[in-house]
Protein backbone atom coordinates (compact mmCIF):
# COMPACT_ATOMS: atom_id res chain seq x y z
CA UNK A 1 0.00 0.00 0.00
CA UNK A 2 1.40 3.37 -1.02
CA UNK A 3 0.43 6.64 0.60
CA UNK A 4 1.18 10.03 -0.91
CA UNK A 5 0.46 13.44 0.57
CA UNK A 6 -0.77 15.94 -2.04
CA UNK A 7 -1.98 18.58 0.39
CA UNK A 8 -1.23 18.88 4.09
CA UNK A 9 -2.33 22.41 4.92
CA UNK A 10 -5.35 23.06 7.12
CA UNK A 11 -8.11 25.64 6.92
CA UNK A 12 -6.94 27.61 3.89
CA UNK A 13 -4.55 27.06 1.00
CA UNK A 14 -1.33 28.92 1.74
CA UNK A 15 1.04 29.04 -1.21
CA UNK A 16 4.12 31.21 -1.10
CA UNK A 17 7.78 31.30 -0.21
CA UNK A 18 7.13 30.54 3.49
CA UNK A 19 5.45 27.18 2.73
CA UNK A 20 7.55 25.78 -0.10
CA UNK A 21 8.73 22.63 1.68
CA UNK A 22 5.58 21.58 3.56
CA UNK A 23 3.30 22.88 0.84
CA UNK A 24 0.31 25.17 0.66
CA UNK A 25 -2.41 22.87 -0.69
CA UNK A 26 -5.18 21.73 1.64
CA UNK A 27 -5.92 18.18 2.72
CA UNK A 28 -5.51 15.52 0.04
CA UNK A 29 -3.90 12.09 0.47
CA UNK A 30 -3.66 9.31 -2.11
CA UNK A 31 -3.74 5.66 -1.03
CA UNK A 32 -2.91 3.07 -3.69
CA UNK A 33 -3.62 -0.56 -2.85
CA UNK A 34 -1.74 -3.59 -4.07
CA UNK A 35 -4.51 -4.39 -6.55
CA UNK A 36 -4.55 -0.91 -8.02
CA UNK A 37 -7.25 0.53 -5.80
CA UNK A 38 -7.03 4.33 -5.83
CA UNK A 39 -8.46 5.96 -2.72
CA UNK A 40 -8.21 9.70 -2.19
CA UNK A 41 -8.65 10.96 1.33
CA UNK A 42 -10.31 14.37 1.20
CA UNK A 43 -10.71 16.69 -1.74
CA UNK A 44 -8.75 19.74 -0.68
CA UNK A 45 -6.92 21.86 -3.20
CA UNK A 46 -4.23 19.17 -3.50
CA UNK A 47 -6.65 17.00 -5.47
CA UNK A 48 -6.30 19.21 -8.56
CA UNK A 49 -2.59 18.49 -9.19
CA UNK A 50 -3.19 14.88 -8.11
CA UNK A 51 -5.87 14.55 -10.79
CA UNK A 52 -3.34 15.54 -13.46
CA UNK A 53 -1.23 12.48 -12.59
CA UNK A 54 -3.96 9.84 -12.43
CA UNK A 55 -3.51 6.94 -14.87
CA UNK A 56 -5.44 7.77 -18.07
CA UNK A 57 -7.45 4.55 -18.18
CA UNK A 58 -8.04 4.13 -14.46
CA UNK A 59 -11.53 2.58 -14.28
CA UNK A 60 -12.46 3.66 -10.76
CA UNK A 61 -11.46 6.07 -8.04
CA UNK A 62 -12.89 6.38 -4.53
CA UNK A 63 -12.82 9.73 -2.76
CA UNK A 64 -13.28 9.50 1.01
CA UNK A 65 -14.28 12.80 2.56
CA UNK A 66 -13.86 13.25 6.31
CA UNK A 67 -16.23 16.22 6.56
CA UNK A 68 -17.54 19.05 4.46
CA UNK A 69 -15.48 22.01 5.61
CA UNK A 70 -14.18 23.80 2.55
CA UNK A 71 -10.53 22.89 2.99
CA UNK A 72 -11.56 19.24 2.52
CA UNK A 73 -14.01 19.73 -0.32
CA UNK A 74 -12.95 22.73 -2.34
CA UNK A 75 -10.91 20.77 -4.87
CA UNK A 76 -13.60 18.26 -5.82
CA UNK A 77 -14.90 20.24 -8.79
CA UNK A 78 -11.33 20.66 -10.05
CA UNK A 79 -10.45 16.96 -10.01
CA UNK A 80 -9.85 16.24 -13.70
CA UNK A 81 -11.13 12.64 -13.81
CA UNK A 82 -14.69 13.70 -12.94
CA UNK A 83 -14.83 15.22 -16.44
CA UNK A 84 -14.06 11.82 -18.03
CA UNK A 85 -16.99 9.69 -19.14
CA UNK A 86 -15.14 6.37 -18.79
CA UNK A 87 -14.48 6.39 -15.06
CA UNK A 88 -16.50 5.45 -11.98
CA UNK A 89 -16.06 8.03 -9.25
CA UNK A 90 -17.37 7.03 -5.83
CA UNK A 91 -17.51 9.73 -3.20
CA UNK A 92 -17.92 8.63 0.42
CA UNK A 93 -18.54 10.84 3.42
CA UNK A 94 -20.66 11.43 6.49
CA UNK A 95 -24.33 12.31 6.26
CA UNK A 96 -25.86 14.68 8.76
CA UNK A 97 -28.77 13.62 10.94
CA UNK A 98 -31.31 14.81 8.37
CA UNK A 99 -29.42 15.07 5.06
CA UNK A 100 -27.59 12.53 2.91
CA UNK A 101 -24.06 13.18 1.72
CA UNK A 102 -25.46 13.81 -1.77
CA UNK A 103 -27.75 16.57 -0.54
CA UNK A 104 -25.00 18.14 1.53
CA UNK A 105 -22.37 18.18 -1.22
CA UNK A 106 -24.91 19.46 -3.76
CA UNK A 107 -25.09 22.65 -1.78
CA UNK A 108 -21.51 23.38 -2.78
CA UNK A 109 -21.36 21.80 -6.24
CA UNK A 110 -24.11 23.93 -7.73
CA UNK A 111 -24.59 27.60 -8.63
CA UNK A 112 -23.92 30.14 -7.29
CA UNK A 113 -20.96 28.55 -5.47
CA UNK A 114 -19.84 26.37 -8.40
CA UNK A 115 -20.75 26.59 -12.11
CA UNK A 116 -21.18 22.86 -12.82
CA UNK A 117 -23.89 20.80 -11.15
CA UNK A 118 -23.02 17.28 -10.02
CA UNK A 119 -25.58 15.78 -12.39
CA UNK A 120 -23.80 17.43 -15.31
CA UNK A 121 -20.41 15.91 -14.53
CA UNK A 122 -19.49 13.41 -17.25
CA UNK A 123 -18.06 10.68 -14.99
CA UNK A 124 -20.22 7.91 -13.54
CA UNK A 125 -20.57 9.58 -10.16
CA UNK A 126 -21.98 7.84 -7.10
CA UNK A 127 -22.20 9.31 -3.63
CA UNK A 128 -22.42 7.13 -0.55
CA UNK A 129 -23.01 7.78 3.11
CA UNK A 130 -20.10 6.12 4.93
CA UNK A 131 -20.68 2.91 6.85
CA UNK A 132 -18.68 1.83 9.91
CA UNK A 133 -17.06 -1.00 7.97
CA UNK A 134 -16.55 -0.91 4.22
CA UNK A 135 -14.49 -2.71 1.63
CA UNK A 136 -13.05 -1.09 -1.47
CA UNK A 137 -11.32 -3.69 -3.61
CA UNK A 138 -9.05 -5.58 -1.27
CA UNK A 139 -8.80 -2.70 1.18
CA UNK A 140 -10.83 -2.70 4.37
CA UNK A 141 -12.02 0.73 5.46
CA UNK A 142 -13.17 1.45 8.97
CA UNK A 143 -14.87 4.75 9.73
CA UNK A 144 -15.93 6.36 12.96
CA UNK A 145 -17.16 9.73 14.12
CA UNK A 146 -14.45 11.86 15.70
CA UNK A 147 -14.53 15.01 17.79
CA UNK A 148 -14.71 18.01 15.43
CA UNK A 149 -17.51 20.53 14.80
CA UNK A 150 -20.19 19.04 12.52
CA UNK A 151 -20.45 15.47 11.29
CA UNK A 152 -16.82 14.35 10.87
CA UNK A 153 -15.29 10.94 10.49
CA UNK A 154 -11.80 9.50 10.55
CA UNK A 155 -10.69 6.55 8.43
CA UNK A 156 -8.53 3.51 8.96
CA UNK A 157 -7.52 1.64 5.82
CA UNK A 158 -6.07 -1.83 6.13
CA UNK A 159 -4.64 -3.92 3.32
CA UNK A 160 -4.73 -7.70 2.91
CA UNK A 161 -1.45 -8.02 4.85
CA UNK A 162 -2.91 -6.19 7.84
CA UNK A 163 -0.93 -2.98 7.30
CA UNK A 164 -2.93 0.06 8.20
CA UNK A 165 -3.00 3.81 7.83
CA UNK A 166 -5.22 5.93 10.08
CA UNK A 167 -6.30 9.33 8.83
CA UNK A 168 -7.74 11.87 11.28
CA UNK A 169 -6.90 15.26 9.77
CA UNK A 170 -9.30 17.31 11.90
CA UNK A 171 -9.59 16.10 15.45
CA UNK A 172 -9.84 17.68 18.87
CA UNK A 173 -9.94 14.75 21.30
CA UNK A 174 -8.82 17.03 24.13
CA UNK A 175 -12.00 19.11 24.04
CA UNK A 176 -13.55 19.10 27.48
CA UNK A 177 -11.11 16.52 28.85
CA UNK A 178 -9.68 17.64 32.19
CA UNK A 179 -6.67 15.31 32.15
CA UNK A 180 -5.39 14.39 28.71
CA UNK A 181 -5.12 11.72 27.51
CA UNK A 182 -8.14 9.97 28.99
CA UNK A 183 -8.28 6.16 29.15
CA UNK A 184 -8.59 4.53 25.72
CA UNK A 185 -12.31 3.82 25.99
CA UNK A 186 -13.01 7.55 26.51
CA UNK A 187 -10.66 8.76 23.79
CA UNK A 188 -12.22 9.97 20.54
CA UNK A 189 -10.66 8.17 17.58
CA UNK A 190 -8.77 5.61 19.65
CA UNK A 191 -10.00 2.52 17.81
CA UNK A 192 -9.11 4.03 14.46
CA UNK A 193 -5.60 4.88 15.59
CA UNK A 194 -4.71 1.92 17.79
CA UNK A 195 -1.43 0.37 16.61
CA UNK A 196 -1.73 1.84 13.14
CA UNK A 197 1.39 1.47 11.02
CA UNK A 198 1.00 5.10 10.03
CA UNK A 199 -1.11 7.80 11.63
CA UNK A 200 -1.80 11.00 9.70
CA UNK A 201 -3.21 13.37 12.29
CA UNK A 202 -4.19 16.95 12.96
CA UNK A 203 -1.29 19.01 14.32
CA UNK A 204 -2.64 22.49 13.75
CA UNK A 205 -1.53 24.29 16.89
CA UNK A 206 1.42 24.63 19.18
CA UNK A 207 0.68 24.13 22.87
CA UNK A 208 0.86 27.91 23.29
CA UNK A 209 -1.66 28.56 20.51
CA UNK A 210 -4.24 25.99 21.59
CA UNK A 211 -5.83 27.80 24.58
CA UNK A 212 -7.12 30.57 22.33
CA UNK A 213 -8.56 28.04 19.85
CA UNK A 214 -10.40 25.62 22.14
CA UNK A 215 -13.46 24.21 20.39
CA UNK A 216 -12.20 24.96 16.88
CA UNK A 217 -11.76 21.24 16.32
CA UNK A 218 -7.99 20.80 16.24
CA UNK A 219 -5.10 19.43 18.24
CA UNK A 220 -1.95 20.86 19.73
CA UNK A 221 1.47 19.26 19.64
CA UNK A 222 1.16 18.00 23.21
CA UNK A 223 -2.17 16.32 22.48
CA UNK A 224 -0.73 14.62 19.41
CA UNK A 225 2.28 13.36 21.33
CA UNK A 226 0.08 11.95 24.08
CA UNK A 227 -2.47 10.28 21.83
CA UNK A 228 0.13 8.77 19.49
CA UNK A 229 1.88 7.27 22.48
CA UNK A 230 -1.34 6.01 24.05
CA UNK A 231 -2.50 4.50 20.75
CA UNK A 232 0.93 2.90 20.20
CA UNK A 233 1.15 3.99 16.58
CA UNK A 234 4.34 3.08 14.76
CA UNK A 235 4.77 6.12 12.53
CA UNK A 236 3.23 9.54 12.74
CA UNK A 237 2.83 12.23 10.12
CA UNK A 238 1.64 15.54 11.60
CA UNK A 239 -0.90 17.08 9.25
CA UNK A 240 -3.38 19.91 8.73
CA UNK A 241 -0.76 22.55 9.34
CA UNK A 242 -1.95 25.98 10.33
CA UNK A 243 -1.86 28.44 7.39
CA UNK A 244 0.26 30.76 9.50
CA UNK A 245 2.99 28.21 10.19
CA UNK A 246 6.02 28.62 7.94
CA UNK A 247 8.35 25.77 7.02
CA UNK A 248 10.85 26.62 9.74
CA UNK A 249 8.15 26.61 12.40
CA UNK A 250 6.92 23.23 11.21
CA UNK A 251 10.47 21.86 11.46
CA UNK A 252 10.54 22.96 15.10
CA UNK A 253 7.09 21.48 15.73
CA UNK A 254 8.14 18.14 14.26
CA UNK A 255 11.36 18.06 16.28
CA UNK A 256 9.39 18.85 19.44
CA UNK A 257 6.94 16.07 18.64
CA UNK A 258 9.73 13.58 17.98
CA UNK A 259 11.35 14.42 21.31
CA UNK A 260 8.08 13.81 23.14
CA UNK A 261 7.33 10.51 21.40
CA UNK A 262 10.50 8.43 21.55
CA UNK A 263 8.61 5.23 20.71
CA UNK A 264 7.07 6.69 17.57
CA UNK A 265 8.80 7.55 14.32
CA UNK A 266 7.75 11.08 13.41
CA UNK A 267 7.78 11.79 9.68
CA UNK A 268 7.29 15.07 7.88
CA UNK A 269 3.63 15.51 6.96
CA UNK A 270 4.63 17.48 3.90
CA UNK A 271 3.19 17.81 0.43
CA UNK A 272 5.11 15.33 -1.74
CA UNK A 273 5.80 12.89 1.10
CA UNK A 274 5.39 9.23 0.19
CA UNK A 275 5.11 6.26 2.52
CA UNK A 276 5.13 2.58 1.67
CA UNK A 277 3.41 0.15 4.03
CA UNK B 1 -10.60 -1.84 26.28
CA UNK B 2 -12.88 -0.86 23.40
CA UNK B 3 -13.55 2.78 22.65
CA UNK B 4 -17.04 4.01 23.38
CA UNK B 5 -19.11 5.75 20.70
CA UNK B 6 -18.26 9.42 20.23
CA UNK B 7 -21.78 10.43 21.28
CA UNK B 8 -21.17 8.92 24.74
CA UNK B 9 -17.72 10.46 24.99
CA UNK B 10 -19.13 13.90 24.23
CA UNK B 11 -22.05 13.38 26.63
CA UNK B 12 -19.60 12.60 29.41
CA UNK B 13 -17.59 15.68 28.57
CA UNK B 14 -20.73 17.81 28.68
CA UNK B 15 -21.80 16.21 31.96
CA UNK B 16 -18.43 16.86 33.54
CA UNK B 17 -19.00 20.60 33.07
CA UNK B 18 -22.61 20.77 34.23
CA UNK B 19 -23.67 21.77 37.71
CA UNK B 20 -26.80 19.71 37.09
CA UNK B 21 -26.45 16.17 38.43
CA UNK B 22 -26.12 13.81 35.46
CA UNK B 23 -25.81 10.03 35.25
CA UNK B 24 -24.79 8.15 32.09
CA UNK B 25 -25.35 4.50 31.22
CA UNK B 26 -24.53 2.32 28.22
CA UNK B 27 -26.95 0.36 26.02
CA UNK B 28 -27.39 -2.47 28.56
CA UNK B 29 -27.90 0.01 31.39
CA UNK B 30 -24.34 -0.37 32.64
CA UNK B 31 -23.08 2.63 34.59
CA UNK B 32 -20.52 4.60 32.59
CA UNK B 33 -20.22 7.89 34.43
CA UNK B 34 -21.82 10.37 36.77
CA UNK B 35 -20.65 13.88 37.37
CA UNK B 36 -19.56 15.78 40.45
CA UNK B 37 -23.03 17.21 41.03
CA UNK B 38 -24.45 13.69 40.98
CA UNK B 39 -21.75 12.59 43.41
CA UNK B 40 -23.12 15.16 45.85
CA UNK B 41 -26.61 13.66 45.55
CA UNK B 42 -25.57 10.02 45.63
CA UNK B 43 -22.96 10.35 48.38
CA UNK B 44 -20.35 8.36 46.49
CA UNK B 45 -17.55 9.63 44.32
CA UNK B 46 -17.67 8.08 40.85
CA UNK B 47 -14.11 6.84 41.27
CA UNK B 48 -15.27 4.78 44.27
CA UNK B 49 -17.97 3.07 42.26
CA UNK B 50 -16.61 2.89 38.69
CA UNK B 51 -18.46 1.01 36.01
CA UNK B 52 -21.15 -1.42 37.18
CA UNK B 53 -23.82 -3.47 35.39
CA UNK B 54 -27.41 -2.26 35.73
CA UNK B 55 -28.38 -4.80 38.39
CA UNK B 56 -25.30 -3.97 40.45
CA UNK B 57 -25.72 -0.21 40.51
CA UNK B 58 -29.45 -0.44 41.21
CA UNK B 59 -28.47 -2.48 44.26
CA UNK B 60 -25.64 -0.12 45.21
CA UNK B 61 -27.90 2.94 45.03
CA UNK B 62 -31.10 2.05 46.95
CA UNK B 63 -34.09 3.52 45.13
CA UNK B 64 -37.67 3.61 46.33
CA UNK B 65 -41.04 4.55 44.93
CA UNK B 66 -41.95 8.11 45.86
CA UNK B 67 -45.56 7.06 46.30
CA UNK B 68 -45.46 3.64 48.00
CA UNK B 69 -42.03 3.79 49.60
CA UNK B 70 -41.30 0.29 48.26
CA UNK B 71 -37.95 -0.55 46.63
CA UNK B 72 -37.94 0.04 42.91
CA UNK B 73 -37.66 -3.00 40.69
CA UNK B 74 -35.01 -2.71 37.98
CA UNK B 75 -37.63 -2.31 35.27
CA UNK B 76 -39.13 0.65 37.17
CA UNK B 77 -35.89 2.62 37.29
CA UNK B 78 -36.27 5.64 34.94
CA UNK B 79 -32.99 4.99 33.11
CA UNK B 80 -33.91 1.34 32.51
CA UNK B 81 -37.34 2.40 31.28
CA UNK B 82 -35.87 5.01 28.93
CA UNK B 83 -33.67 2.33 27.39
CA UNK B 84 -36.45 -0.23 27.20
CA UNK B 85 -39.06 2.16 25.82
CA UNK B 86 -36.65 4.28 23.71
CA UNK B 87 -38.47 7.36 24.92
CA UNK B 88 -37.99 9.98 27.64
CA UNK B 89 -39.13 9.10 31.13
CA UNK B 90 -39.77 11.50 33.97
CA UNK B 91 -40.39 10.19 37.43
CA UNK B 92 -40.22 10.90 41.12
CA UNK B 93 -38.22 8.54 43.29
CA UNK B 94 -36.60 8.43 46.70
CA UNK B 95 -32.90 7.70 47.11
CA UNK B 96 -31.31 6.43 50.30
CA UNK B 97 -27.92 7.99 50.81
CA UNK B 98 -25.02 6.08 52.44
CA UNK B 99 -25.77 7.79 55.79
CA UNK B 100 -29.35 6.47 55.67
CA UNK B 101 -30.99 9.79 54.82
CA UNK B 102 -33.72 9.50 52.22
CA UNK B 103 -33.96 12.28 49.65
CA UNK B 104 -36.68 12.97 47.13
CA UNK B 105 -35.36 13.18 43.59
CA UNK B 106 -37.11 13.88 40.32
CA UNK B 107 -35.40 12.09 37.45
CA UNK B 108 -35.56 12.88 33.75
CA UNK B 109 -34.05 10.09 31.68
CA UNK B 110 -33.56 10.17 27.93
CA UNK B 111 -32.33 7.48 25.56
CA UNK B 112 -29.29 8.46 23.51
CA UNK B 113 -29.98 7.49 19.92
CA UNK B 114 -26.95 7.62 17.66
CA UNK B 115 -26.64 7.96 13.92
CA UNK B 116 -28.34 5.06 12.20
CA UNK B 117 -30.93 4.88 14.97
CA UNK B 118 -28.85 2.73 17.31
CA UNK B 119 -29.51 3.06 21.04
CA UNK B 120 -26.15 3.94 22.51
CA UNK B 121 -27.20 4.39 26.10
CA UNK B 122 -29.20 6.79 28.23
CA UNK B 123 -28.59 9.84 30.37
CA UNK B 124 -30.50 10.98 33.42
CA UNK B 125 -30.66 14.35 35.07
CA UNK B 126 -31.58 14.54 38.75
CA UNK B 127 -33.73 17.34 40.07
CA UNK B 128 -33.19 17.55 43.80
CA UNK B 129 -34.72 19.74 46.50
CA UNK B 130 -38.12 18.85 45.10
CA UNK B 131 -41.10 18.93 47.47
CA UNK B 132 -41.82 15.61 49.17
CA UNK B 133 -44.52 13.71 47.34
CA UNK B 134 -47.49 12.85 49.52
CA UNK B 135 -48.79 9.30 49.28
CA UNK B 136 -51.96 9.16 47.20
Amino acid sequence: MRIEIWGSRGSLASPGPRTLRYGGNTATVLVVGENGEHLILDAGTGIRPLGLTMPPHLPRVDILITHLHMDHLQGLGFFGPIYRSDIDVHVWGPPSITMSLHTRISRYLSPPLFPVRMRDMPCRLELHDVQPYMRIGNLRVRTDLVCHPGPTVGYRITNADGRSVAYLPDHEPALGVSTFPPSPNWMSGYDLMHRADLLIHDAQYTDEEYPSHVGWGHSATGHLAALATLAEVKRLAPFHHDPGHADEELDVLRADLAERTPAVEVLPGAEGARFDL
Amino acid sequence: MAQLPLELILTRQLASYLATPMFLVGPAGELLFYNEAAEAVLGYRFDEVVELPLAAWVQAFPLFSATSGQPLAIEEVPLARALQERSPVHGSIVYQRPDGERVAVDVTAIPLIGQGGKTLGAAAIFWVDVPEKQPA
